[in-house]
């Protein structure tokens, strides 16, 4: 049973929460401690937008544990408007119609869970950006 | 004054027609389609359940709402399939729209009036003054037995509403409910499917309630039938709901836009407030419109909600439910459909 | 710093090793390196190993290890940077020889990755990427790498025949390595036939999974000239370097920043440029590694790799051959072992012990180990005395 290791995300996952580096403007997600670009340990929040377009994704045919019945699914690096790239699967699409550069936006699905008694993971997946 | 703040919605992206159904039944489709008055119906995908469609729904009416997460001081889901038979979807919901810490939750069952009951509840604790601003949300997954007459319908979908106090989309009037003990309709701790009664949910369940909620609302507000521009019943099915408007004096173009279930199923909790929302989306301010709900077991709430000036400036702030509805959707054939609803069992 | 030379390499024929437990396959490893150095004078062990606790239930191999080899009091030290974890324990071995703190110090790379089921075996090389940002959203090692692939063909239009001539080209290596868990040759039809695992990778850009141990025994170039060894093959530059562990945050997802930057360092180290290596063994663990590790490397222009690859450059008999061993591909890639496998095939080739795929004139070599989706990097330079 993972259940801190889980909950502590939650506002990366559920709110796409960020962290900003107060000295060069450089957004980190998941949020850090020391800021990669240059060193700052100073920080505000800034939540990601959400959208985005399709740098590059795969269709994936042998999945981990807990995604088999997803099968084929995509999975995605995506190019947020803010700027920064975040890895995520593409959902509610045939993952053979898509192509690098469409456009996607996040939304709040069920990613997997702990057996069918345990606990439920919840977070981001982007979804082609047809306004439904 | 009280009434909708902001509303929005989400429907899955797919679609299982009754046709695709009923060849693996060997039912007769064309009787479910002429006598249901049941096209298809919305299936949701398997990352989607009760919680994500709420989720995204509220996020939708959040957009129109246009107001501080955190100013949310209450915020339920009424659900008959929420993911954790102990742990609240409210939480979920409320963490995922930024409103924590400081908001009161719950999550509603009331088979498929829980959705009303989450925005009655809503409604009266904004009234109340005792919070600014309260969340109510219909959502389900719902399931219907292989085979049974309730896998053409059931279907899923959310409708989420924020209440206030100021900036209306549309104001409350007047609610009202029609509630007895009557057994037309169950699910039992640890079963995976419901029970209906068969055509006892008909007269003495659905027919006696909302009869029950409409006549007492058109009393209590001293209005009739042609007082209103538009109307939404729950919708089981395509069938009910007419029947029973035309019954009760109301005229077709009154559910022209609520009506959704020929091409949505019945999404439970969500269904008549999904209807509204549809109504919303297409209403003129000033606009009069009753909504009634049914949920087995069983009972009817009635709400009248008049229009406002502001629906026109946030509507299109938030996709629109016949867009959700009629665009981008996905057939599925009944063996992606049963592996989606988990209906084919598989070793632990 | 003191002057490093390699005066035993051991290595077992990879595959599925039914019969033989982890422990087995370390030491019949550390066993036949002995042998080969003709000493069994061991100071001290580094041990590379990834995952003994999730492939075997069995962590402690600090304990489990030199107990096996019947020297339960000798000092061990586990190493651990995924894939990359065999070439740093070599690199640790190093560390302790120059530093003069132990004159002989065994190299021992090991995993045992067959003793569970499938699906954990593709959970423990997910836990090589980010566990909470990638590996949680349902991708896998061949979904990273996936996405480089697909990528690679949009920028650089790599195709997917040039990313089957690597497998193509390591089998037909690996065919002549008695050593090798796969020693056939195969066409690029094998690979184009075979099942999609992660678009556009199939089953056949895939490393194996594989049972295996490798180990070297280092020494001063002192000791090893008192020994007699001829030809001497000394450790003239290591380098290593970290990138993201989170694919999507590399400024260029195509640009292996670990690669090229470790491969600096140990050139540097030795005093030498790309030019003056005559082969490398790379970490070819998907067939698109191995086109973006020659990019990273400097063996060929960035974008061009899958073209040298099918135009014959990186053969055996090419102008720069990679993997003369068959590579991860052919040879196989039990994780912990196969960085100093890497290594004992390098020693083997600039010994002229190669056999039939012996290159000729093999005086200096590079090998690269890499971890996860390219986030940690070791490089050795290795060269004939």
């Amino acid at each position: 049973m993972e259940v801190a290791r889980h909950w502590r995300e939650t506002p990366e996952r559920y709110r796409m929460e960020a962290g900003k580096c107060s000295k060069c403007g450089k957004i980190a997600f998941p949020g850090r401690m020391i800021c990669p670009e240059c060193g700052s340990t100073e920080f505000t929040k800034h939540t990601l937008s959400g959208k985005g377009k399709i740098v590059t994704y795969t269709i994936i045919r042998t999945a981990p544990d807990g995604f088999e019945d997803l099968v084929p699914y995509a999975v995605g690096i995506i190019e947020l408007d803010d700027g920064i790239k975040i890895l995520a699967q593409i959902t509610d699409c045939n993952p053979e119609e898509l192509k690098t550069g469409d456009r996607v936006v996040a939304k709040f699905r069920r990613i997997n869970e702990d057996g069918k008694t345990g606990m439920i993971y919840y977070a981001y997946k982007f979804v082609p950006d047809v306004g439904i | 004054m009280v009434g909708i703040v902001g509303y929005g919605t989400q429907i899955p992206r797919y679609r299982i027609k009754i046709e695709e159904i009923a060849k693996v039944w060997g039912a007769d489709a064309a009787s479910f389609k002429r006598g249901l008055n049941l096209n298809e119906k919305s299936v949701p995908c398997p990352d989607e359940d009760c919680a994500t469609l709420a989720v995204n729904a509220a996020r939708n009416a959040m957009s129109r709402a246009g107001i501080n997460p955190q100013e949310i001081g209450a915020l339920y889901v009424g659900s008959e399939s929420h993911p954790y038979a102990v742990k609240p979807t409210g939480a979920t919901v409320s963490e995922a729209l930024g409103a924590c810490p400081y908001v009161h939750t719950a999550d509603f069952e009331f088979a498929c009036k829980a959705g009303t009951e989450a925005m009655f509840v809503a409604l009266n604790l904004v009234k109340s003054g005792a919070v600014k601003y309260a969340v109510g949300i219909g959502s389900d997954t719902s399931q219907g037995s292989p085979g049974d007459a309730l896998e053409y319908s059931a279907s899923a979908g959310a409708a989420a509403y924020v209440m206030g106090a100021e900036n209306l989309v549309a104001e409350l009037i007047d609610t009202h409910c029609f509630m007895t003990d009557t057994p037309d309709f169950w699910r039992r701790e640890h079963a995976n499917y419901p029970e209906h009664g068969g055509r006892f949910t008909g007269e003495p369940s659905y027919m006696k309630h909302v009869t029950g909620a409409v006549n007492a609302i058109l009393e209590k507000t001293k209005m009739k039938p042609e007082d209103f521009d538009y109307m939404i019943f729950h919708q089981p099915n395509g069938k009910f709901p007419v029947q029973m408007a035309l019954k009760l004096g109301f005229k077709e173009p009154q559910f022209r836009y609520g009506l959704l279930t020929p091409t949505l199923g019945n999404t439970y909790s969500g269904s008549s407030p999904l209807g509204l929302a549809a109504t919303l989306d297409e209403a003129k301010p000033n606009q009069l419109i009753l909504l009634v709900s049914y949920g087995s077991g069983a009972g009817s709430d009635a709400f009248i909600f008049k229009t406002t000036e502001r629906l026109l400036k946030v509507r299109d702030m938030a996709p629109r439910v016949r867009k959700q509805l009629d665009e981008h959707k996905m057939y599925l054939e009944y063996g992606q459909y049963a592996k989606f609803r988990h209906k084919i069992v598989k070793p632990e | 710093m003191r002057d490093i030379a390699i005066i035993g390499i051991g290595m077992i024929k990879f595959g599925e090793l039914w019969e033989k437990s982890l422990r087995d396959i370390a030491v019949e490893a550390a066993l036949n390196c002995m042998k080969d150095a003709g000493t069994d004078r061991i100071d001290s062990i580094t041990i590379g190993c990834m995952s003994g606790g999730l492939f075997n239930g069995q962590e402690h191999l600090t304990s489990l290890l030199p107990d096996y080899l019947g020297r339960h009091t000798t000092p061990a030290v586990r190493v651990e940077s995924a894939c990359a974890s065999g070439g740093m324990a070599v690199r640790s071995a190093f560390m302790e020889v120059a530093s003069g703190m132990s004159d002989y110090v065994l190299a021992l790379g090991v995993e045992k990755m067959t003793d569970v089921s499938e699906n954990i075996e593709t959970y423990t090389l997910a836990t090589t990427a980010d566990g909470d940002y990638e590996a949680f959203h349902g991708i896998n090692l061949p979904g990273l790498y996936a996405l480089m692939a697909k990528a690679h063909m949009e920028k650089y239009g790599t195709t997917r025949n040039q990313l089957a001539e690597v497998a193509v080209k390591n089998h037909r290596n690996g065919a002549l390595n008695p050593h090798s868990q796969f020693p056939m040759e195969i066409t690029v039809d094998t690979v184009l036939r075979s099942a999609l695992v992660a678009d556009p990778l199939r089953l056949f850009d895939c490393s194996p999974i594989t049972d295996g141990a490798a180990a070297v025994l280092i020494t001063t170039v002192e000791e090893a000239k008192k020994i007699g060894k001829q030809p001497l093959v000394i450790i003239s530059g290591i380098g290593v370097a970290s990138d993201t562990i989170a694919l999507c945050q590399r400024k260029d997802i195509l640009k292996f920043e670990a690669v090229e930057l470790a491969g600096q360092r140990a050139l540097k180290m030795a005093g030498k440029t790309i030019n003056d290596i005559n082969f490398a063994e790379v970490h070819d663990s998907y067939t698109i590694a191995e086109i973006m590790v020659i990019e990273a490397l400097g063996i060929v222009k960035e974008g061009q790799g899958g073209v040298a690859t099918a135009n014959g450059i990186t053969s055996l008999n090419g102008k720069f051959p990679i993997n003369p061993s068959g590579g991860l591909k052919s040879k196989g890639h039990p994780i912990g072992a196969t960085g100093v496998a890497q290594i004992c095939e390098a020693v083997l080739q600039l010994r002229g012990q190669a056999g039939k795929r012996q290159i000729k004139n093999a005086k200096t070599a590079l090998t690269q180990n890499m971890g996860g989706s390219g986030g940690s990097c070791v490089i050795h330079i290795l060269e004939a005395k």
